[in-house]
């Protein structure tokens, strides 16, 4: 089996894996980092979503080893020194987390969204973006307001 | 009301571990020596299952072994149940076919399991599946509920016609004496469209079987695990319930689809022994979850509204048939007979009310509970036939429905239920006001102006939750009763363990019910633990579906409040030397009438473990009670939605321009979470309205919506932005509880349909159309000719 | 899904050579399509040639005429390009309706051609703007280059480096997604030439993307809204599923054609 190396929220980390192995196995499994979650076979959920070099990817669809030399970055790894980050603080003050599943890749597709379209994302282009995170709680209505208030924060 | 107590908006207390990935889903859990499982199903909808050949897939890389019917029948695995007897007019009770964990025989829907592979990975596992070769003898198959009666296609051996039940409420030669006597009457064929349930985290299990202490552990993905308990040992024969162990930890959802006991976690604890011990791990892929989770609804339904001259209904009619699948799932019996027609009366003072319900069975995945289970079905077709009287008697549908509400209480109606409390009128007018009714006008004429049809629609919906009285279910045939139970453990630093039968997957039960304890005791809500979802831990439990957990399940914690308050009163007045009547307890204080004594809570409970001041042969040492709590009625939340959407006239697509809610939920806890959980509602109800259905196809059978490419859940764009959403509340309190609250959790999935459809209906000025009214749908509608053949 | 042999060739002709050599390999640069097919046991290539590592096969050029997109640039970054949205604003637009965004951070335009899915977006650009899609072998003009569904005029071991677009007069892209898979249920591309020619290109109706002579004369003549009345698409052929009708599909075509015209700048 291949062996791999890569940056996993700043620390660097290896393993063996079959070519095959998808970057969410890796990073569940050989990792135990169980907070990135799978919610679909056919790449459309979101659940998964992580970052590689700082952009929202869907880990269950990119093969671990194609990400080696990668940085990779995880619902685990966005809180500094203990401090949660905005779009954390965002979700739990705005409510926008029920059973908690698509929480991770809804967060981390939301910090891509406000990274690229800054403090002033309209409602319109958050609820566009986050077309391929889907939630079956919330309804999103507080998951649009967690979004544009951690934008004002970030 | 305190920062914390009843009332208060608090954040929630389990969110940290959710926003950090700390969460502890079933899937996360991974035991020492543990295998996979990877489950053979069905490729046909309906086949007698001619031979098994295991022995190249036996061979094959990393597999421990392969399992089939053979191998649960020599062990004598009992089948899967329906709980809920259901007996047909005629008194013959309903129709249970078999429903082995692995088929046995014969298969009846896509999906079906037929053999389970035990391998040391999950890749090993499915690999070997594929490998497993059987041979079937394809029958003729059926998936259309309104075909099943007249169909060749015969699902089970016990029900020759495929008809499960033929049940009926009501007094039928009474409504047909009404409908005689009446001025108009109005019909209308309705389709309840078939939904798949979809919580975001799929089924999962882990079954362990101890070999030293013959003991088992099933980590699964449970709304309500004492339930599974229960049903694993009473009916499968697996193990008795002290050497069971049932962990549903972190669930990611469940909207109904996690109440039931499937074959597949039922074969994770079963296949572990046969094993010799390894754990057996199990996780459905989305596409595994399309096939085999209960769907829900699936009802064809007719119904006939009678009203006098004045506008004043006087009876109704209905003829339901519900699909019931292929076998009958653990309440499913319940959901389209006591779930559904009991409430068939709306708010609305209906003197007389027939229905009748045939279930059938169907070559299509069981159907049970789903987000509202039965109440949905009936708000829908009440709703909109409703809507449809008011506009053929060219009544406003506001105004006819403020001339039938009901307004004096408590109400009987004639189909069970006697609702306790509630005030329409005040609902209605509240919604009227919020979605500012009276000037639909303009609106639509601005949406006219580019080139859109705008439509308004209403749904005033009641539902019966917080199920229920165990002596009324078990009269209507229910296996178990629906209590709920709590244990309230004081520490003696006077921190707080709350063991709950309740069942958190979404609903904030670690928040909510930890403010409860707080406003009794005094006590700071971050020293309040709920620990749920363990039967090592919470002795007995029904769980959490129907909107329960407030209305049942924190009475029963109230309850053993109530005894803690009276045990520690008697410790405070031991110690203070003070007669226990003189005793007073307020914001976490113990005062002595007519001194200045007092003493802290935790002083309390430190003096109740430390049983140095008082007579332990007077009193018992410790804080710590226990209640079970049965209620004595169903609770009866009810409210007014109002709907508008905007119709694109070129391209059929339908947008909710706004969306209003105004629900009576008795007393709240916490407004925030109750929100949320209409919001969640309301968008699963505009799911079913505009974008969800299954579709079998009916010539292969196969579930043509199977996965997310063509199963089109609710994503944040179809819902109305933020400042057109609006909420608001109305409040009676609920007269059979205690806290006065009544169930918010299934509110917007029933109230929503008939609020989005009579919406679209009343823009196109089309009688009906179905759901989900897709762009499609609404363009076909649309199309002149169609209009004009109407 | 199965195993296979993964190679990450730094150069195309590495690339090429790689696959020659291989029993049954596939080329990948995002993966979005091809993943998703292995896992759903449709497809199981002996070797993956990721293309990714490839120097310089990302990027975009905006040359007088022509805007050149290398075959591994990414949808995202076509659709934020600021050169690409004044230049052809309607190719960076409708790079920012393929998928979602995280399908945008990976999908590549190469293989999002190379593929000639009949719902996929890119390809209705390629024709719909006269485009030329370039290979390490070859230059293949967009009308001869998508032959069916699933299907092009790509050769064996043929690697999509770039795609040049000619920079019109005026240019459109409008989109009906599929309600759930966010697909193109029907996709027009509307552009006008400086010469005046029009090239009208529609995906998701048919079983590859198509051509509309019917329309593109029309608004050859007069580049107008009303220069497309009365002349509808015709619904035989075209395809029809739970989501649309033919029927309808002709109908949306028909919709969304007025509203590029409308729209093109």
């Amino acid at each position: 089996m291949p062996a791999i190396s890569m940056k996993v929220n700043g620390k660097a980390v290896s393993g063996n894996v079959e070519n095959r192995t998808l970057l969410v196995d890796f990073i569940r499994t050989n990792l135990g980092l169980t907070g990135t979650h799978v919610g679909c076979d056919t790449s459309q959920c979101g659940a998964c979503v992580v970052h590689i070099d700082g952009k929202a990817v869907k880990s269950c669809t990119t093969l671990a080893v194609a990400c080696e030399g990668a940085s990779v970055t995880t619902i685990e790894g966005i809180a500094k020194n203990g401090t949660l980050h905005p779009m954390q603080q965002a979700f739990h003050e705005n409510h926008g987390l029920q059973c908690g599943f698509c929480t991770p890749g809804m967060i981390m597709a939301s910090i891509d969204i406000v990274k690229r379209n800054g403090k002033k994302v309209s409602e319109e282009v958050i609820r566009r973006e986050l077309s391929q995170n889907i939630c079956r709680c919330t309804g999103y209505h507080n998951i649009v307001a967690a979004v544009q208030s951690a934008a004002e924060k970030m | 009301m305190s920062d914390t107590g009843i009332g208060a908006r608090v954040l929630r207390k389990e969110d940290k571990r959710f926003i950090t990935g700390k969460g502890q889903y079933t899937d996360d859990i991974n035991l020492k020596d543990q295998t996979y499982a990877y489950f053979v199903r069905s490729p046909h909808a309906h086949a007698t299952i001619k031979a098994i050949n295991t022995a190249k897939a036996k061979k094959m890389p990393g597999v421990v072994d392969i399992f089939t019917s053979k191998e649960v029948e020599e062990d004598k695995i009992g089948g899967l149940i329906c709980g809920w007897m259901i007996h047909s007019k005629d008194g013959s009770g309903m129709k249970a076919g078999p429903h082995p964990i692995l088929a046995s025989g014969k298969v009846r829907f896509v999906g079906d399991q037929v053999a389970v592979v035990i391998a040391e990975t999950r890749e090993q596992a499915k690999a070997a599946a594929q490998a497993v070769a059987v041979s079937y003898g394809v029958l003729p198959h059926n998936v259309d509920a309104g075909q099943a009666m007249k169909t060749k296609a015969q699902v089970h051996d016990v029900a020759s016609d495929n008809r499960v039940y033929n049940w009926s409420i009501g007094d039928e030669a009474a409504t047909d004496a009404a409908f005689r006597s009446a001025a108009h009457v109005t019909k209308l064929d309705l389709i309840n469209n078939r939904l798949i349930p979809n919580a975001m985290e799929t089924r999962a299990a882990i079954g362990s079987y101890d070999t030293g202490s013959e003991h088992y552990t099933l980590y699964t993905t449970s709304q309500n695990p004492h339930v599974a308990r229960l049903v694993i040992s009473a009916f499968h024969g697996l193990a008795p319930e002290h050497k069971l162990r049932v962990i549903a930890p972190d669930v990611g959802g469940g909207f109904g689809s996690k109440i039931f006991i499937y074959g597949e976690e039922v074969t994770c604890v079963w296949a572990s022994k046969r094993i010799g011990g390894r754990p057996v791990k199990w996780t459905a892929d989305r596409s595994e979850a399309f096939l085999s989770d209960a769907h829900g609804r699936d009802h064809v339904s007719h119904a006939e509204l009678a009203m006098d001259a004045s506008g004043k209904i006087v009876g109704l009619k209905v003829h339901t048939i519900a699909s019931m699948g292929a076998y009958l799932s653990t309440f499913s019996s319940c959901v389209p007979t006591y779930l559904y027609a009991t409430l068939l009366s709306g708010q609305y003072d209906i003197p007389n009310i027939y229905a009748e319900v045939d279930a059938v069975y169907t070559n299509t995945a069981p159907v049970d509970a789903y987000r509202g289970a039965g109440r949905p079905e009936a708000t829908y077709l009440l709703e909109r036939i409703v809507e449809t009287a008011a506009r053929e008697l060219k009544i406003d549908p506001a105004e006819f429905r403020r001339r039938n509400f009901i307004t004096q209480f408590p109400h009987q109606t004639p189909v069970i239920f006697c609702y306790d409390a509630g005030d329409y009128g005040a609902a209605l007018d509240k919604a009227l006001e919020l979605s500012d009714y009276r000037n639909f006008a303009s609106r639509k004429a601005a949406s006219a102006k580019n080139g859109k049809l705008r439509g308004v629609g209403f749904s005033a919906y009641i539902e019966a939750c917080g199920i229920a009285p165990s002596a009324a279910v078990g009269s209507l045939g229910a296996g178990v009763g629906l209590w709920e139970s709590a244990e309230v453990r004081v520490n003696a630093v006077g921190t707080v363990e709350v063991l709950t039968g309740s069942h958190s997957h979404g609903q904030g039960h670690e928040t909510t019910f930890a403010q409860l304890v707080s406003e009794r005791l005094g006590v700071d809500i971050n020293n309040v633990a709920i620990v749920h979802g363990d039967t090592d831990k919470v002795q007995m439990g029904m769980g959490t579906y129907g909107s329960r957990s407030g209305a049942v399940g924190m009475t029963a914690i109230s309850k053993a409040l109530d005894k803690i308050e009276a045990k520690a009163k008697r410790v405070a007045a031991a110690v203070m030397e003070a007669s226990t009547d003189d005793i007073d307890f307020k914001d976490g204080t113990f005062t002595v009438k007519g001194t200045d004594k007092k003493m802290a809570f935790g002083e309390v409970a430190l003096a109740s473990y430390v049983g140095h001041k008082f007579n332990s042969s007077e009193i018992e040492i410790g804080l710590k009670e226990t209640s079970f709590h049965d209620p004595s009625n169903f609770v009866f939340p009810a409210g007014v939605h109002i709907c508008e959407v905007e119709v694109d006239t070129e391209t059929g697509l339908t947008k909710i321009a706004s969306y209003t809610a105004v629900d009576d939920f008795g007393t709240i806890i916490n407004p925030m979470i109750v929100e949320g959980q209409v919001q969640g509602g309301v968008a699963q109800g505009i799911g079913q309205a505009l974008l969800e259905g299954a579709h079998y196809d009916r010539d292969s059978g196969q579930l043509l919506t199977g996965s997310y490419m063509d199963y089109n859940m609710p994503k944040a764009a179809n819902m109305p932005h933020i400042e057109n959403f609006k909420l608001g509340f109305t409040f009676t309190k609920c007269p059979s509880n205690p806290l006065g609250m009544k169930g918010c959790g299934e509110a917007g999935a029933i109230a929503a349909p008939p609020a989005v459809i009579n919406a679209i209906t009343n823009a196109l000025g089309v009688r009906d159309i179905a759901m989900p009214a897709t762009p499609l749908t609404v363009w076909n509608a649309m199309q002149p000719m169609k209009r004009a053949a109407e | 899904m199965e195993n296979f042999n993964y190679h990450r060739p730094a150069t195309v002709n590495a690339a090429a050579a790689l696959l020659k050599k291989s029993k049954g390999g596939s080329y990948m640069a995002g993966g979005h399509t091809l993943l998703p097919t292995m896992k759903q046991g449709l497809a199981s290539p002996s070797d993956i040639i990721d293309l990714t590592a490839i120097k310089g096969f990302s990027g975009i050029t905006i040359g007088k005429s022509a805007v050149v997109v290398k075959g591994g640039t990414t949808h995202m970054e076509v659709a934020t390009s600021a050169a690409v949205k004044k230049a052809i604003p309607a190719l960076a637009e409708l790079a920012g309706k393929i998928g979602g965004v995280h399908v945008r951070h990976k999908g590549t335009i190469g293989g999002s051609i190379a593929n000639s899915d009949p719902a996929a977006d890119y390809p209705s650009a390629c024709l719909g703007l006269g485009a030329t899609i370039v290979t390490n072998k070859r230059k293949i003009p967009a009308d001869a280059f998508f032959t069916g569904m699933f299907q092009t005029a790509l050769k064996d071991g043929e690697i999509i480096t770039e795609v040049s677009f000619p920079i019109p007069k005026k240019s459109s892209h409008m989109k009906f997604p599929n309600p759930a898979s966010r697909y193109a249920l029907v996709g027009v591309f509307v552009s006008q030439d400086a010469g005046g020619k029009v090239r009208v290109a529609v995906t998701g109706a048919g079983p590859k993307v198509f051509r509309v002579p019917d329309m593109e004369a029309a608004l050859s003549k007069s580049f107008a809204v009303s220069a497309l009345a009365g002349i509808s698409a015709k619904a035989k052929g075209l395809n029809a599923d739970m989501h649309a009708t033919a029927e309808y599909r002709a109908h949306l075509i028909g919709v969304l054609a007025r509203r590029a015209v409308e729209a093109a700048k």
